[in-house]
Parts: C-alpha cells; structure tokens; sequence
C-alpha cells in the first residue's frame, strides 16, 4: 500500500532530497541575514557570513535559536519579510512572557498546509474521505493546520474545532466521519463517550486518526485505535516551525517522516550543542528551509529524540524521528498546553504565596490532570474552611488566565510541601510518557 | 462577652493531629472543648483551653495557629434550648460560621461555642435576651 501526498519529493532519493536542501539553505541563510537583523547580529557575534553556508552540512556553523530569543524578539524581531506581505499569526497558548506569535506569508500557509495533507493521505485520507477536524480553530495552530490539510486532500472537511463532545459525536455518526484529527487524549475521551453513549467500534466510519499536539505512549494508541475501531496515527510539529506537520507517521508506524524538504533537522547534545551522529538520542533542531516570514535557523525544540534513515517500508525517504521521548528543558505538555513551572512560580509570588509548591501531573481515565500543592502564608490562615476554600479558588482562576488551562490548587500548612536537599523537586509527573 | 479560641491549620496525614493534642498536653493545658473541620486536602483545629497562650505557644514549633474570639452560651438541659438561642441571633441577623458543643461536668452544664460573622451584635441581642455567656476566666475554671 503506498499513499502519497507528493509522490516525486515524498519518495526521492536521497541524493535529491539533498540537492533540494542545498539549493534551499544558501538561498534562507541569505534571506534571513538580509532581513532579520536579530539573526545577523548572532552570525556577525559568530563569525559567520552567509557565502560560509554553501551546502547543509555547513548550518552547524550557524547559531543556535532558542524559546529565549523569540521572548527578547517578541514580536516581530524574527520576522523575515515585510507585514504587508503577511496574511497570518499563530500563536502558541503560553503567557505573554513565553508566547510564541509565528507569521505566516500565503506561500508558508501553502507549504504548511501541504505537509498536513502529506499526512493526512498517508493516513489513507483521499477527497472521498470526511476529515473531523476537532483541534482547537484560531491562534493554536492544531485546528487552522490540519483543516488547511484536509482541504488540500479535497476530503469534506467538519471545522468541528475543540470540546463540546456530544455535538462532535452526532456529526461523526450523522455525517460519517472517515477521519478524526485531535490530541490523542481527546480521541480517547470521544472513544469513551461513543462507547457510554451504546456504540460500538465498529458503528462509526472512522478508518483513521491524526492525533498530536501531546506526547502519548504506545499503549494509548492500542487503547485508542481499539475504542473507535481505527488506526491512530502521530503527526508533530511546533509553532515556531509552521505548526503539526513538521512530520507524521506513515503506515508503517515506527516514526515520523520529517518533510525534509522544508525542515532541516538535527540531532545536537542539550549540553555542549555538539551535532550527534544518526541514531544518538539528543535535543531536535529544526532549520527551516524555505520560510519568508518566521524563518527559524537552528531552532532548539527542547524534545529529546532519535534521527533515522533507515529504509521504510512505506517507500518515503524522508528521514524519521522517534517519538520525542523527554524534554531538556521544564517545559510539561498538559491537555496540549505548554506549561512551565516558573509560570506557575510567578502567578502564585505574584498572588502572594511562597514559592514553596509541588506541581503534581497525572492522567485520569485518559485526560491529564494538574494539581498544585501550595504552602499557605501563616497571615493568610483562617479558622473558616470555606475562606481558604475561596483562596484555593481564587488562585485557581489566577493561574487558569495564565496558563490557559484549569488547574486544581491545594492549600497546605507551611512547611508541609517537601523540601529537598539542593534542586527542589517541584514537578511529580506520574503520566509515565517517557521511558 | 466572648472567649479565645485556638485554631491550627493540620495536614490531612497521620499523626500530625496526635503531635499537636500531645504538643498542648506537655504543656499541661487542658482542653475544653474542640472541633474539626476537615476537607481532602487539610483540616482545621479548633479548640478551646485552659491557657490559650501557653498552648499557642506549645504549638508555634509544628503548625500555624490563630486566636479569634468566639461566643460561648450557657444552655439549660432541655428540649428546645439551643433553638432558642439561634432563634435569638437569627432575628437580629447574625450569620453563624459554625459552632460546637461541649459540656463541663463538675456544674452540669452544657456549652455551645458560635463562631459569627459580627460578634459585638451577638454579643448585644444575647445580652438583651438574657442568655448566659462565658468569659475566658470562667473558662479556665471550668
């Protein structure tokens, strides 16, 4: 069985595959030192010219970008070409402190896109297909990404966005939905509320899901794609590069093909920013290969995952990634949501608690859940359980503007949360994700 | 008239209320009366003693405590008592937070301790209605 999107790139050899990033990086080194005077300054700083960059082997000459410079950039320190000629943003669900905005030119909307429909036709998607795209619509780019995929596939698209899990289920069953686009803890939760709900697997029409924007575990989609009776695919990507599509899983479901004819992708040690050889696990960093209007060179992704060529049995050459299997930073993905826990650190000194807290991750029947222990202030102790409870609420909404998810806060005597000797043990993640 | 109450803030865990009541008796305080409100995450002892600033301190090393006054009613032993004295606050719209019972053996009497939202009008409609309360020497000598 053999879908493709693109055939002629998706199955090139690997000589032309090179051939195309070569072209493509001399052109993007000098486009963005012409125009981004941020990443000028970091080559000039660096030594580096652009007439140095002559073929991809030499972008481990070139300086790294990390979520810190797109903070000190914000917002529009990285953006490689004029406003005018751009037609979008997205933006990543962080605070104003870590937002993302990314800006897009109707070509980098194109070239998006188009990765999407890569992986939606190698999901078995075609213009027969009826795509449920049930993403979050409007500055997370989960929704916008894969509706634009599914429109390149020609399948009749549902813009179904997020939540409203009842209304989801009766267009899937009404309209015969083939293919479902979500996070892969949703696709759970719809494949529960089917099953609540009396159907059975095999009274859906789903064949397929798309399923990203969170890391899920093996087992999750075993469970998944025996709820709704489907094959669940992963599909990865990140604001900074485009959004989901960066690369996606083939039937073959042992690694995502990077389109590596847009993303240049490295493997580098976190510690020492050393490249590594193919098949080391090490930090993703992504260059982006033909973007105008948010050109990231060398971005660091923080993820922590394996590169291999290894032929694949799918016919694409494209190089696969594993599943990002940790993060070299603090950085949690709750529901979706990036969340640091210097956001939270922040929220409650700036709420005027001490920054005496454990941030507990979990995932329930499917769904993650976050409680935060905090120590309350001795001045702030009542004899009334219903004022504290109305505390604990208040910090809850405080933190929910934040981070852009719902936390539940516990308020703890003083000395209550556990101290550590040296690093403070601030995150108990028991979700397992990571081997 | 209103007497001390002694509040501390517990951790939901084992033997962490066993250290505090074993904290205020090596004090040699006793108590008279106390209450716990619980929740998932914590609780909230409540307790009234024989020397409240003794006890206070006794706990200062484990928990976080606090002193507020509370109201304490002498009730007779009869039906239809208790329903009285709310009666009383509820007419003058006294909001009560919460409230527990004890009771002092040696003078037969029965005790209800009310935590209120406005002490001084409780205080006020009590007085005018001829209900006993306590003071917190009387406390101590129970």
């Amino acid at each position: 069985m053999s879908n493709y999107y693109q055939p002629e790139i998706e199955t090139a050899s690997r000589e032309k595959i090179l051939e195309i990033q070569n072209e493509k990086i001399v052109k993007q080194v000098r486009h963005v030192y012409d125009n981004v005077k941020y990443y000028r300054d970091l080559m000039d700083s660096k030594g580096v010219k652009p007439e140095d960059i002559k073929s991809v082997d030499d972008i481990k000459k070139l300086p790294f970008l990390s979520k810190e410079d797109l903070r000190i950039a914000y917002p529009y320190g990285l953006l490689g070409t004029d406003l005018k000629n751009c037609v979008r943003i997205q933006s990543t669900s962080g605070t104003t402190g870590r937002r993302v905005v990314a800006f897009y030119t109707q070509k980098d909307i194109d070239i998006w896109e188009e990765c999407c429909a890569r992986a939606i036709v190698a999901a078995g998607g075609t213009n027969e297909d009826v795509c449920q795209v049930c993403y979050g619509y409007g500055l997370f780019t989960g929704g916008p990404g894969l509706n634009g995929g599914s429109h390149k596939v020609g399948c009749l698209t549902l813009p179904m966005s997020s939540g409203n899990t009842e209304r989801q289920i009766q267009f899937m069953m009404d309209l015969g939905a083939t293919i479902l686009c979500c996070t892969p803890s949703y696709a759970a939760y719809i494949g529960e509320s089917l099953a609540e709900a009396g159907y059975k697997p095999e009274d859906n029409k789903l064949k397929a899901g798309i399923f990203g924007a969170e890391p899920w575990t093996e087992e999750m989609r075993l469970s998944i794609e025996k709820s709704l009776g489907i094959k669940a695919y992963d599909i990865y990507g990140l604001t900074e590069t485009s959004g989901p599509g960066v690369s996606f899983e083939c039937e073959e479901q042992t690694g995502m093909h990077i389109n590596e004819d847009h993303f240049y992708a490295e493997i580098i040690d976190p510690d020492t920013g050393e490249v590594l050889p193919e098949g080391e696990k090490g930090e993703l960093v992504f260059t982006s290969l033909d973007k105008e209007a948010f050109p990231l060179l060398r971005y660091r992704t923080r993820d922590i995952c394996v590169l291999t060529r290894k032929k694949c049995s799918c016919g694409r050459t494209h190089v696969k990634m594993s599943k990002p299997m940790g993060r070299s930073d603090d950085m949690m993905i709750i529901r979706g949501v990036n969340v640091f826990p210097s956001q939270i650190e922040a929220v409650l000194l700036k709420e005027g608690y001490p920054p005496n807290y454990q941030i507990i991750v979990d995932r329930v029947n499917n769904s993650d859940t976050l409680d935060i222990n905090v120590e309350l202030p001795p001045e702030r102790f009542s004899d009334k359980v219903s004022d504290i409870q109305a505390k604990e609420k208040s910090l809850e909404s405080a933190l929910r503007t934040m981070l852009g998810i719902g936390p539940k806060v516990h308020l703890m005597p003083p000395h209550s949360v556990e101290r550590s000797e040296g690093k403070a043990k601030r995150v108990i993640d028991h979700r397992k994700l990571h081997d | 008239m209103s007497v001390k109450q002694l509040t501390a803030f517990i951790e939901n865990r084992p033997g962490k209320l066993r250290d505090m009541v074993e904290a205020i008796s090596k004090a040699d305080v006793n108590i008279r009366a106390m209450s716990i409100a619980d929740t998932k995450d914590f609780g909230i002892l409540r307790i009234i003693v024989s020397d409240t600033e003794k006890a206070k301190a006794a706990l200062a090393e484990i928990c976080v405590t606090s002193v507020i006054e509370v109201i304490a009613v002498k009730m007779s032993d009869k039906a239809g008592s208790l329903a009285d004295i709310l009666d009383v606050l509820d007419k003058a719209k006294v909001n009560i937070e919460y409230m527990y019972a004890f009771t002092a053996p040696a003078n037969n009497g029965a005790y209800v301790v009310i935590r209120v939202n406005d002490n001084k009008s409780a205080e006020k409609v009590l007085r005018e209605n001829s209900i006993e309360m306590l003071s917190d020497s009387e406390i101590q000598n129970l």
